[in-house]
């Protein structure tokens, strides 16, 4: 009958084995989808680029360290409670000795874990000072966050620069800092900014203006997106940080600073534009356009998505757009415009002049 | 007494009209009668809450699906959470409170019975009042729909602006109607538990069962108030034109998150202090050994009552708050890491040296100690405010809260009915069909969680309907699906063993489990007003003192 002990022990042993290899796979899984340099890398909390996403990770480092020291020992314990004291058929049919409690031995696992809470604190309050309260360098890039239903506004307000969902910043040079300090505001409902590889998650709330700020420490594209439920296409908030060399963010800065060109190939277009809904709710600079409802359009074809990233910029796109976005996103704030085939075509035509 | 006459009554019923049973049974102020309506009515809930998580995550298994529109995903969600908090979670600890204090405590029904009977009634009409709205939600407007708002409905997407029609009201006045129910009942508890306990039942004697439940209800008291509060303010925003939380007028967004924190960490604990209560009584009976340190876990219970209503402001660290209270939250939600810590080493003390008997009640409260180990331990990384800048409202936050409620909250909710069925039904459940439910629920349980901390990792937020491609969540969201499904099937088996069982099961006497506390001294089920005559207790277990009356506890308390 022993034996049977002793069989269940090892699939005992067998199974926390497995256990341990499958947590152990998956917590590896998760901090090697790291991607390659030179990429485009995906989003992850571990991989960071810039200072406060790299405080944290530090932190986050310590945390996990901590933690998962306990859970060995107390996991470990934990098994060997359960394998040791099974109850066993060559058991002597007595209860087991009644113990009711030891104070020496529940002393200590009230101190240890107080004194581990004070380690975690300390180190914990030393990161918030960091990045909460650090000093705005005067050459600052400052730039106003609008969260919108279910787009996100960039105003920089130094350089007279409207745009939308792409966000352009300079990438900063540890030894002359030029970090990113974004004033965050909502124009609606509840919505938050979230790159992670760039920074922790900050709110965009309505009535409120909360900052945050960045500094990349390489190029590229770094992607996010809205993490505060913000209405029906929340799912489709999405959002890029665009990081540029110092002499690339100049130069996109410059053109977004051009009006663009008029081109007469295009004015069929730009009629439909200024004459229907369109411009209640869009702004072309230089044209009567002014509305601020909806994302600025004047540099459209300067990005690479549109519907805040829920479609790629090409002219197939912008049509289905226009004339039906719930196809693209359902639930989302742009009418369908209800335009004839010609006026399509003509209003495409247009908003593809405007680079 | 009239409550006296009906449950008399009752008591009688047998091959009489169902109508006149039906009848017995809706005006029942009987406590046991009562805690069995809380407990089926949390049962049909968690089927209901479960369906709607099904279908997120057949929405969820891969990027771009389109199996619900994301209005449909919205409702899911939103009705998800409040159901499984609201109408499942609440109910079946009141239900089993109902049930069980009376009877450990030797008192023979609630002190308020027909306060008892009004609030479980307020409670299930809050509950179907919320899905009636699939029906009524946006009134006049036609078709009707669920609330859209999310369970934690942030302003100012409740506002007239953000939430036309009525489906946010039915979301506001079924839990306003709930939660009077949930005052009800926790006063009825607190009141209970002061004055009526049998002689010789000092609150130094009372099962651990009653001490949490107690906390419980005080914690009910504390935070269900304030929500309430919100809630009609929230009215008042809405049809009398008051400004709380309508930001379009000036109101405060971060109002609302204060008010309804302030209720929701509270609410944590409420519902996890009655799985504490449930895994307290279970382990000791399986491990043959009385509660290690129970002194401790007293005090350890009423410390986390008292810190978990200071620790709200943790829901909203990202919400730009400055480094000072920042700090502070910080601290207050590790000092509680302290008293949850010292339950789980007692937990296995209690073990330690014991002769362990692995029946399902036991493999169900075995499995919530490694759990909530986890869950702890993620709880803390959750904590250290920085950290939750990245982790917060991603998936990591799911599988955190998941892992409670889950791993923790619901394996003790399953552990308890196991172990209880056979006193409040008077037949076991089939052991051979729980075992395969419990090693079912771990695999689908570990599937789901253990993986969804991972895209959380990666940057996906909670509630979207659906995502992008490339950006290393595909194959994760398929594996946490696929043990959605595991679990559902699971939980099919659990409720198919509850069925046949209560027609089929052995019967299972007043003792199946030799176990210590006044419940099992009686019949199963037990008879109207439990006890002939009042017992009186001379220790923690007075069962023990009786089987062993050479040795008896009474002797080292």
């Amino acid at each position: 009958m022993n034996l049977s002990g002793v069989e269940w022990e090892g699939v005992a042993r067998r199974a926390a084995g497995i256990l341990f290899l499958v947590l152990g796979l998956l917590l590896a899984a998760g901090l090697c989808t790291a991607s390659t340099p030179g990429e485009n890398p995906v989003p992850n909390i571990f991989e960071p680029h810039s200072t406060p996403a790299d405080s944290i990770f530090r932190l986050s480092g310590f945390v996990l360290a901590i933690t998962g020291m306990i859970f060995l020992v107390v996991f470990i314990l934990l098994v060997y409670v359960v394998v040791k004291f099974r109850a066993r058929t060559t058991d002597s049919p007595h209860e087991p000795a009644q113990v009711y409690g030891s104070t020496q031995i529940e002393l200590a696992w009230t101190v240890i874990p107080i004194l581990i809470v004070v380690v975690l604190f300390l180190a914990t309050t030393r990161v918030i000072h960091a990045i909460q309260d650090a000093p705005k360098p005067a050459n600052a890039v400052e730039v106003i966050a609008i969260g919108h239903q279910f787009w996100w506004e960039f105003r920089y307000p130094a350089l007279g620069i409207v745009t939308a969902n792409e966000l352009h910043i300079p990438v900063s040079d540890p030894a002359n800092p030029t970090p990113t300090y974004l004033k965050l505001l909502s124009a609606d409902t509840d919505h938050s900014f979230w790159v992670p590889q760039l920074a922790g998650k900050t709110d965009l709330i309505p009535n409120r203006v909360n900052t945050m700020w960045m500094d990349p420490h390489r190029t590229g594209i770094f992607l996010g997106q809205c993490a505060q439920y913000c209405g029906t296409q929340h799912a489709k908030m999405l959002l890029q940080v665009i990081v540029d060399s110092r002499e690339d963010f100049q130069a996109w800065a410059n053109a977004q600073k051009q009006l663009p060109k008029q081109d007469e190939s295009a004015s069929a277009g730009r009629n439909v534009f200024e004459t229907t809904a369109c411009v209640n709710c869009h702004a072309v600079d230089g044209t009567m356009a002014t509305g601020r409802f909806g994302p600025d359009l004047t540099h459209l074809m300067s990005r690479s998505t549109i519907a805040s990233g829920a479609a790629e910029n090409t002219p197939e796109k912008l049509r289905l757009w226009i004339q039906n976005p719930d196809a693209i996103k359902p639930g989302s704030l742009m009418p369908a415009m209800k335009l004839s085939d010609t006026e399509l075509d003509a209003l495409v035509r247009y908003l593809e002049t405007l680079r | 007494m009239s409550s006296d006459a009906i449950a008399i009554r009752a008591a009688e019923v047998g091959g009489r009209p169902w109508v006149e049973a039906l009848h017995d049974w809706i005006t029942t102020v009987d406590h046991k009668r009562l805690g069995i309506l809380y407990i089926l009515f949390a049962l049909l809930f968690l089927v209901i809450g479960g369906l709607e998580a099904i279908v997120i995550r057949i929405q969820l298994m891969r990027p771009h699906n389109d199996f619900v529109s994301p209005q449909v995903f919205n409702r899911m969600f939103t009705m998800h959470g409040t159901t499984m908090i609201f109408f499942v979670i609440m109910p079946f600890m009141f239900g089993f409170a109902n049930y069980l204090v009376p009877l450990m405590i030797g008192a023979r029904d609630m002190a308020f019975p027909r306060l008892n009977a009004f609030s479980f009634w307020l409670t299930a009409f809050g509950g179907f009042l919320l899905y009636f709205s699939f029906l009524g939600g946006s009134g006049l407007y036609g078709a009707g729909s669920a609330p859209d708002v999310g369970w934690w409905a942030y302003a100012p997407l409740t506002s007239r602006a953000f939430s036309p029609g009525h489906s946010a009201d039915y979301w506001t006045i079924a839990v306003l109607v709930s939660g009077f129910g949930s005052i009800g009942t926790a006063t009825n508890i607190i009141a209970t538990i002061l004055s009526m306990r049998c002689p010789g039942m000092t609150l130094g004697r009372m099962p651990l069962m009653g001490w949490m439940t107690l906390v419980m209800s005080g914690l009910v008291l504390i935070s269900i108030s304030p929500l309430s509060a919100a809630q009609i303010m929230l009215l008042v925003d809405r049809y009398l034109g008051g400004h709380f939380f309508d930001t379009q007028a000036g109101g405060s967004a971060t109002l609302w998150m204060h008010f309804f924190w302030i209720f929701g960490h509270p609410e944590v604990y409420i519902l996890v202090i009655p799985a504490f209560a449930f895994a307290s009584e279970i382990i000791p009976v399986f491990s043959r050994k009385p509660i290690f340190g129970y002194p401790v876990m007293v005090a350890a219970t009423v410390c986390i009552g008292f810190i978990s209503m200071s620790v709200w402001a943790h829901h909203m660290f990202t919400i730009g708050m400055d480094s000072a209270a920042n700090t502070f939250f910080v601290l207050t939600t590790m000092a509680i890491a302290v008293p949850t810590g010292i339950k789980i080493f007692n937990w296995l003390g209690t073990m330690w040296g014991g002769k362990l008997q692995f029946k399902t009640p036991m493999l169900f409260c075995v499995a919530f100690l490694f759990q909530f180990l986890i869950a702890g331990l993620t709880g803390v990384m959750l904590g250290t405010a920085p950290f939750n800048w990245q982790l917060s409202g991603s998936y990591f936050v799911i599988a955190h809260f998941h892992y409670v409620i889950v791993g923790a909250i619901l394996f003790c909710m399953f552990g308890a009915i196991y172990y209880w069925y056979p006193k409040i039904t008077g037949r076991m459940l089939n052991e051979t069909l729980g075992k395969l439910h419990f090693w079912l629920f771990v695999i689908g349980f570990h599937l789901t969680f253990d993986a969804m901390h991972i895209p959380g990792v990666l940057g996906m937020p909670r509630r979207i309907y659906t995502f992008e491609p490339g950006r290393g969540w595909d194959s994760w969201n398929f594996i946490i699906s696929i043990g959605a499904f595991i679990q559902g099937v699971a939980t099919l088996l659990f409720l198919a063993n509850l069925v046949v069982s209560y027609f089929k099961g052995p019967r299972a006497g007043n003792d199946p489990w030799d176990a210590w506390t006044l419940e099992w001294s009686v019949s199963s089920p037990p008879p109207a007003y439990n006890f002939a005559a009042i017992p009186t207790v001379e220790s923690r277990r007075p069962l023990w003192d009786r089987k062993h009356p050479e040795d008896p506890d009474s002797r080292y308390e």
